[in-house]
C-alpha cells in the first residue's frame, strides 16, 4: 500500500510537469497550428537560465525562476518571429525540419554554454514531511502547487483578460479575427511568448529535483507532443488530463513492472488510444 | 516530366561513370567508408521519400525500421544463417512490422501520424537499448559477419573481405532501388499515391483506396528502410541503438528535405551532400551543430524545396526566359 501511494504522489509529481509543458504546447498548436518540436528545449533552456541567474550569478531560487520566465517570454517571441512566421504558408513538414533545426541549435547551445555534464541545483526546500507512511519532499509539494496555481492562472487569463479572449478568437477562426482588426502575428508572439515561460516554469519548479542535461529536452519534448495528441489537439483540458495520466501511467508501471520500460508504456499508451480513437481523448471529430 | 533534356541524361551519365570508377582514384579507406555509408543512406532516404514525398504521410519510424533490418541481420548472421538470406528476411521483416504499424497508425492524419510513428520509433530504441540477451544492450553487436562469397562461373567467386566489393553491393543496391522506384513513381500506383497527396478526398471520389494506398507505400517504404539497415550492419560489421534511434530518421529527414523532396534524385543528393558538409564543419567542435542547426532553420526558410527542387525551378525560370 505504501509503495502504492508513493507511486501515485510522484506519478502526480510527474504529471505536474507534464501537465505545464504539455499545456504550453497545445497553446501553439491548437491556436496558431505551429507543430513547435523544439518545446521540449525551451524547457531544457528554462532550467539552464534558472541554473545561470539562481546559482551562477547569486540571486537564489525565487529571482532565478522569474528571470528565467522572463528570458524564455522573449526567446519564445523570437522564434515565432524568426523561425515559425516566415513558415506560415509552407507545408506542416517544413516547420517540422525547423524545429529539429531550433532544438539542434538550443541543445549545442545549452553543450558549449554549460558543457555536458550535469549540473544540480541547490534544492531551496529540502525539509521532507512524512504522511501516511509515505515520504513527501516540500519542493516535490512545490511542484504540484505551482502546476495547480499556473493551470487556474491561465485559465482565468484566457476566459477573463482581453488579450486572453483575442488568443481564443484567433484559435477558432483566424481569418475571421483579423477582419475584425485584431493583430493576428502580436497575438501568436504573445502565445509563443506565454508557452515558452510556461515551460520555464515547469522547469524551474523540478530542476531543484532532477539533474540539469543539455539532453534533457529530447524525450520530455516528445512527451509533451505524446501528451497533445493523446488529449486532442488544442484542448487544454485534454493537456492536463493527458499530462496526469502520462505521469501515473510511468510512475506505476516503472514502479510495479519495469524502470528501464517506464517511457514504453507511455509511448505504447498512446499508440493504443489513438489506435482506438483516432483523434485523441477530447479531440473534435474531424469535418 | 517524363522525358529528361539530352544534358541531364549526360550528367546521369557522368555520376554513374564516376560512382564506377570511384575505387581507382579514392585511395583513403576513411573517405571510402563514408562515401559507402552515404550509398546505404541513399537508399533508405531513397524509400522515405516514397512515403513522405510522394504519398504525403510524414513517417517519423524510418530510423526504426533501418534498424530492424540491421539488428535482423545481426542477429541472424550471428546465428549462423547466410548474409544472402538473412538480407530479404530482414527487410521482410521490416516490411511486416511496418504493416503492422500502419494497420492502426495510418488511420491518423497529418501531425498525430507523425507522433504515433516518432513513438515507434523510441518505443523501439529503448527496447533496442534493454533487451540485452537480444540485442546486446546499449554497447549492440559485434563482429557480425562479411556477406559470405557469391560463385561466379568462369572467374571463380566474388569475395567481400576488402572494401571494394563492399561499395559495389552497396552501389548496386542504390541503382536498383532508384531502378525499381523511378518504375513504381511513374506507374499508375504512383500517380494515386501524388492523388492521395495532393487531394485525399478527391482521390477517394475518383476511386482510388487512400488507406489501402497509404498502407502499400509505407511497407514499400519500410521494406527498403529494412534493406539497407541488413546491408549497413554486414559492411559496418556492428549495430548499435544509435542505428535504430530516433535521431536517425531526423538524419534521413534532414538528407530528404534539404536534397529536395519527391524527385528520384533528391534522397541521394541529400544523403551525399549533408554528410560531407557535416564532416567539413568538424574542425568547429561544439559549435559545429549550433551552426549546423541555424543553417538547417536558415534553408527550410528560403529554400524550402531542396536542393534539387530548387534546381528544378531554376530551370524553369530559364527556360521560360529563352522562350520570351
Amino acid at each position: 500500500m505504501e509503495l502504492f501511494l508513493q507511486q501515485v504522489f510522484n506519478g502526480i509529481m510527474f504529471g505536474s510537469t507534464y501537465a505545464i509543458v504539455a499545456l504550453g504546447l497545445t497553446l501553439v498548436m491548437g491556436i496558431l497550428n505551429i507543430p513547435n518540436f523544439a518545446h521540449g528545449h525551451l524547457y531544457m533552456l528554462g532550467g539552464y537560465l534558472l541554473y545561470y541567474f539562481g546559482v551562477t550569478m547569486g540571486l537564489g531560487y525565487w529571482f532565478g525562476l522569474i528571470f528565467s520566465v522572463i528570458c524564455l517570454g522573449l526567446v519564445g517571441v523570437l522564434m515565432e518571429r524568426f523561425i515559425y512566421r516566415p513558415l506560415n504558408n509552407q507545408p506542416h513538414i517544413n516547420a517540422f525540419i525547423a524545429a529539429i533545426g531550433a532544438l539542434l541549435f538550443l541543445e549545442a547551445l545549452a553543450l558549449v554554454v554549460w558543457g555536458p555534464q550535469g549540473l544540480r541545483v541547490p534544492n531551496p526546500h529540502p525539509q521532507i514531511l512524512h504522511f501516511l507512511g509515505i515520504t513527501i519532499g516540500i519542493q516535490r509539494l512545490l511542484v504540484i502547487a505551482g502546476a495547480v496555481a499556473l493551470i487556474v492562472g491561465l485559465h482565468l487569463f484566457m476566459k477573463k483578460t482581453i488579450m486572453g479572449t483575442t488568443i481564443e478568437a484567433v484559435a477558432q477562426n483566424r481569418e475571421g479575427a483579423m477582419l475584425t482588426g485584431i493583430n493576428v502575428n502580436r497575438v501568436s508572439a504573445m502565445t509563443f511568448a506565454i508557452s515558452a515561460a510556461t515551460a520555464a516554469v515547469a522547469a524551474s519548479l523540478i530542476s531543484p529535483i532532477f539533474m540539469l542535461s543539455p539532453a534533457m529536452g529530447a524525450i520530455l519534448g516528445m512527451k509533451a507532443f505524446v501528451i497533445v495528441i493523446l488529449g486532442g489537439m488544442g484542448s487544454i483540458p485534454g493537456a492536463i488530463l493527458g499530462g496526469y495520466i502520462l505521469g501515473l501511467i510511468e510512475a506505476l508501471g516503472g514502479g510495479y513492472i519495469s524502470a528501464a520500460y517506464k517511457d514504453v508504456f507511455a509511448f505504447g499508451a498512446l499508440i493504443l488510444i489513438l489506435s482506438i480513437k483516432p483523434t485523441g481523448l477530447f479531440g473534435k471529430r474531424e469535418v | 516530366m517524363f522525358t529528361k533534356p539530352v544534358h541531364t541524361r549526360l550528367l546521369y551519365a557522368a555520376i554513374l561513370i564516376a560512382a564506377l570508377t570511384l575505387p581507382w582514384y579514392v585511395p583513403d579507406a576513411y573517405i571510402f567508408q563514408i562515401v559507402t555509408m552515404s550509398l546505404l543512406f541513399a537508399i533508405a532516404v531513397s524509400g522515405m521519400n516514397l512515403i513522405i514525398g510522394f504519398t504525403g504521410q510524414a513517417s517519423l519510424a524510418h530510423g526504426a525500421f533501418f534498424g530492424i533490418g540491421a539488428y535482423g541481420v545481426a542477429i541472424m548472421t550471428k546465428a549462423g544463417i547466410s548474409f544472402w538470406l538473412a538480407l530479404p528476411a530482414a527487410a521482410l521483416v521490416s516490411a511486416f512490422i511496418g504493416f503492422l504499424v500502419g494497420l492502426p497508425s495510418l488511420r491518423t492524419r497529418g501531425s498525430y501520424f507523425a507522433i504515433v510513428t516518432l513513438c515507434f520509433g523510441v518505443i523501439l530504441w529503448i527496447v533496442a537499448g534493454n533487451w540485452i540477451e537480444l540485442t546486446g544492450g546499449h554497447n549492440g553487436i559485434f563482429g557480425i559477419p562479411r556477406p559470405s562469397p557469391i560463385p561466379v562461373p568462369v572467374f571463380g567467386s566474388i569475395e567481400f573481405f576488402t572494401q571494394t566489393p563492399l561499395y559495389y553491393l552497396a552501389l548496386a543496391a542504390l541503382l536498383l532501388t532508384i531502378f525499381v522506384l523511378r518504375r513504381l513513381v511513374y506507374s499508375v500506383f504512383g500517380l494515386s499515391l501524388m492523388a492521395v497527396r495532393n487531394n485525399e478526398p478527391l482521390a477517394d471520389a475518383v476511386g482510388i483506396n487512400p488507406f489501402a494506398t497509404k498502407l502499400i507505400s509505407f511497407v514499400i517504404a519500410n521494406f527498403i528502410a529494412g534493406l539497407a539497415g541488413g546491408m549497413y550492419a554486414a559492411i559496418i560489421g556492428a549495430v548499435s541503438p544509435s542505428a535504430a534511434g530516433y535521431m536517425m530518421t531526423f538524419n534521413f529527414l534532414i538528407y530528404l528535405i534539404l536534397g529536395g523532396m519527391a524527385t528520384l534524385s533528391g534522397p541521394v543528393v541529400g544523403a551525399f551532400a549533408i554528410p560531407v558538409v557535416m564532416e567539413f564543419m568538424q574542425f568547429l567542435g561544439d559549435f559545429r551543430m549550433l551552426i549546423f542547426g541555424a543553417l538547417l532553420v536558415f534553408v527550410i526558410i528560403y529554400f524550402p524545396q531542396g536542393f534539387v527542387g530548387g534546381l528544378r525551378q531554376l530551370n524553369q525560370k530559364v527556360a521560360a526566359w529563352r522562350q520570351q
